[in-house]
């Protein structure tokens, strides 16, 4: 498909335009429907500290899984032109390895929370790194290689739980989950800015992003300039790896316990949009981190809201269904083109009018 | 068209046939250890059935899908639309409606999602995977509102459908109590039978059909040679969306009744069943016979699981990710060697 520069008048935002008016209007949404809506307050949590509170701040709070993973599929996505359909099912099995490494010392400190989770890190590494080599080596679609995790990963995570539902209960994991002490700003939210500030630090410092996207847009042309191909996919599926693992322990933490069936279910689908609202495209190439993290705000701005219109959990996947639906036709390459073609007309009426004013 | 048929006899088996060739034999390789090896139910022709019966609205939906993906595409919301179908038809049925326009409603049902997501998908131009997560997101979440809990189909004439069983005296086997179990083989089963023929028929004979292959191996030229793609596009999704209701009607009368979690995870086994039946996600490549014989290596794998003594909860889907990477391996590395062949 070939891109031109078109631009329409409000376009100077590139692929952001569409995630940022979707953003604006549930905004303006919610301030028609309850002007209170967006307060912020302090409250004291349980252990007494002053803590933000507010649906601002659960929106901010309760997406900080969806983006991290939204940044990783991201670049999956750029690289290899399809998605990681597995991302759920391997954070199950992230937390199962946090958890159980944290089980297996005689109590929790700092440290052990640190090699927990750098244990965890390192399977969901592997486990990408299986998944890559499927995709860069043997060349299977994405989507197919990682249907093999998807199909077994929550199974894994069961056996490594030994059949349970193991919790942890210490202040340093309910730290990561909620609040640590001291700081009124909710842990999950400061690791999101912390993974995209190191993301902007590896484009910044190395080629990164430049490599992934020109394997992205053509792989074998990237192959004949000198860029490895196949490790640029398989170091991209290892980064997803780690995303993984760091929204896996979120997870984990959120809870204080590890549900193989239920932690972090279907936010597979919810990263893929989440990239797609972002404005990347989903056969690869170029590719925006920004847009994936407003993206993911996006779908949880939406949850938060349909809940606050006490839309029943179940129900909500209906609404959110038809916004999307709304959200890629405005997208659509047919509709941009047949709006730039009224907007081309109505100015071309509007100027022979003023030609004929001016005649008379 | 005889004359092109037979000139591609001479020919060595193409990409399609091969994958089918292999998925099949390895379908009965393995159905012959297991009966050799486990015995047991294996000896009876009744587990067949058994297998057939329980997965014959799998058997459906993979149907449709494999036409979506030889056509280049794929369609996510088929498990889904397969659940809203049972529960709406549950509750109409339960609301005294008649039993023909249950399965006017249920063919309504996927008509309408494959109308739409066609629509969205071909003449917008909208990516496939969110335009159908959107519609697997929509039928599950209109599966909730209907009801949550589950919805028994309390309906006399739907009750006699549903005992309507075909029986088979001579391939039924002798139970502990000396008293002959007859083979049986519900109706659904006929359905789905009915559906894979005419599927093969249509991507086999029919101009739309090989229009389909043309396009997902293709799309540029298929344009060129004048084949209107954007159309075939939405046919494919259409079919593979009457296909959904179909298969929810099927599953209706196999469990007789809706459930909010009805068919869940089945879009992802029959993106499964198509893949070892050797359809191939990049369009082109696959066969709906491949298909058929997917879905069954599919159960057969979990059925020798659960026989031959790993009860723990997680060997069911961890056996099937194996076999499915297995799969996929073997494609990749038949096809892969192919193409090198053809190069020298």
């Amino acid at each position: 498909m070939k891109k031109n520069g078109r631009k329409l008048s409000f376009a100077g935002l590139g692929q952001l335009t569409i995630p940022l008016i979707a953003i604006a209007l549930l905004v303006v949404f919610n301030l028609i429907r309850d002007p209170g809506f967006f307060s912020i307050g302090i409250s004291h949590n349980n252990n007494g500290n002053a803590v933000l509170s507010g649906n601002i701040i659960s929106i901010i709070n309760g997406a900080s899984e969806l983006a991290v993973l939204a940044m990783g599929m991201t670049l999956v996505t750029a690289a290899c032109g399809g998605q990681d359909i597995s991302v759920g099912a391997a954070a199950a099995i992230a937390g199962s390895v946090f958890v159980k490494v944290l089980k297996a010392g005689a109590s929790i400190t700092a440290g052990t929370v640190i090699l927990a989770f750098l244990c965890s890190c390192l399977v969901a590494m592997i486990f990408g790194m299986f998944n890559g080599t499927l995709v860069a080596v043997f060349r299977i679609q994405p989507m197919i290689a990682t249907l093999i995790l998807y199909t077994c990963g929550r199974s894994v995570a069961y056996w490594i739980n030994g059949g349970a539902t193991p919790t942890v209960s210490s202040p340093i994991v309910t730290g990561i989950g909620s609040f640590i002490p001291g700081i009124p700003i909710p842990t999950p939210v400061i690791i999101v800015a912390v993974t995209a500030i190191l993301f902007k630090l590896l484009f910044r410092f190395t080629a990164l992003g430049l490599f992934t996207q020109s394997v992205g847009i053509n792989g074998s042309a990237a192959r004949l300039n000198g860029i490895n191909e196949k490790f640029i996919k398989l170091l991209s599926f290892v980064i997803l790896g780690v995303c993984v693992s760091i929204a896996g322990c979120i997870g984990v933490s959120r809870l204080g316990l590890i549900n193989h069936e239920t932690l972090l279910i279907d936010i597979e689908m919810d990263t893929i949009l989440a990239v797609a609202i972002g404005g990347n495209n989903l056969g690869g190439g170029k590719f925006k981190l920004s847009g994936s993290i407003i993206g993911a705000y996006v779908i949880q701005m939406l949850t938060i809201t349909l809940y606050a219109m006490k839309v029943s959990s179940t129900d909500v996947k209906a609404y959110k269904a038809v916004v999307i639906i709304l959200l890629v036709v405005i997208g659509s390459p047919v509709i941009k083109e047949r709006f730039a073609g009224w907007a081309a007309r109505l100015r071309g009426r509007s100027k022979k009018v003023s030609v004929k004013g001016a005649e008379e | 068209m005889r004359k092109l048929s037979l000139l591609k006899r001479k020919e060595p088996l193409s990409d399609t046939q091969l994958l089918m060739t292999i998925t099949i034999g390895i379908f009965f390789v393995m159905y012959i250890l297991a009966m050799i090896l486990l015995g047991g139910g294996f000896l009876h022709a009744q587990q067949l059935f058994d297998m057939l019966n329980d997965n014959a609205s799998l058997i459906i939906v993979s149907c449709g899908l494999t036409i979506v993906m030889i056509g280049g595409g794929i369609d996510i919301s088929v498990g889904a639309v397969t659940s809203l179908t049972v529960m709406s038809c549950a509750l109409y049925l339960n609301s005294g409606g008649s039993l023909i326009a249950s399965m006017l409603i249920a063919i309504g049902i996927g008509l309408a999602f494959g109308l739409v997501q066609g629509f969205l998908i071909s003449y917008l131009e909208i990516q496939p995977f969110i335009v159908t997560l959107a519609g697997m997101f929509f039928a599950r979440g209109m599966t909730t509102i209907l009801s949550v809990n589950p919805q028994k189909a309390n309906h006399k004439a739907f009750a006699a459908l549903r005992e309507k069983k075909i029986k088979i005296d001579a391939l039924g086997y002798r139970a502990k109590n000396g008293n002959l179990v007859p083979g049986t083989i519900e109706i659904g089963v006929v359905v789905a039978i009915v559906c894979v023929i005419l599927v093969f028929l249509l991507l086999k004979n029919i101009r739309l059909g090989r229009n389909i292959y043309a396009m997902g191996g293709n799309q540029q030229s298929a344009l060129m040679l004048g084949i209107n793609v954007k159309r075939t596009r939405f046919m494919s999704y259409l079919i593979s969306g009457l296909l959904s209701g179909v298969a929810g009607y099927v599953f209706l009368m196999h469990t007789g009744a809706g459930n909010a979690t009805n068919a869940a995870g089945m879009e992802m086994n029959a993106i499964a069943s198509a893949i070892i039946g050797g359809t191939l996600l990049t369009g082109g490549v696959g066969n709906v016979i491949g298909t058929f014989f997917g879905t069954l290596s599919l159960t057969t794998i979990k059925k020798i699981v659960v026989s031959s003594g790993l009860n723990a909860p997680w060997w069911q889907s961890i056996t099937t990710g194996g076999m499915l990477c297995f799969f996929i391996l073997l494609q990749s590395v038949v096809l892969g060697r192919r193409a090198k062949k053809k190069k020298t």
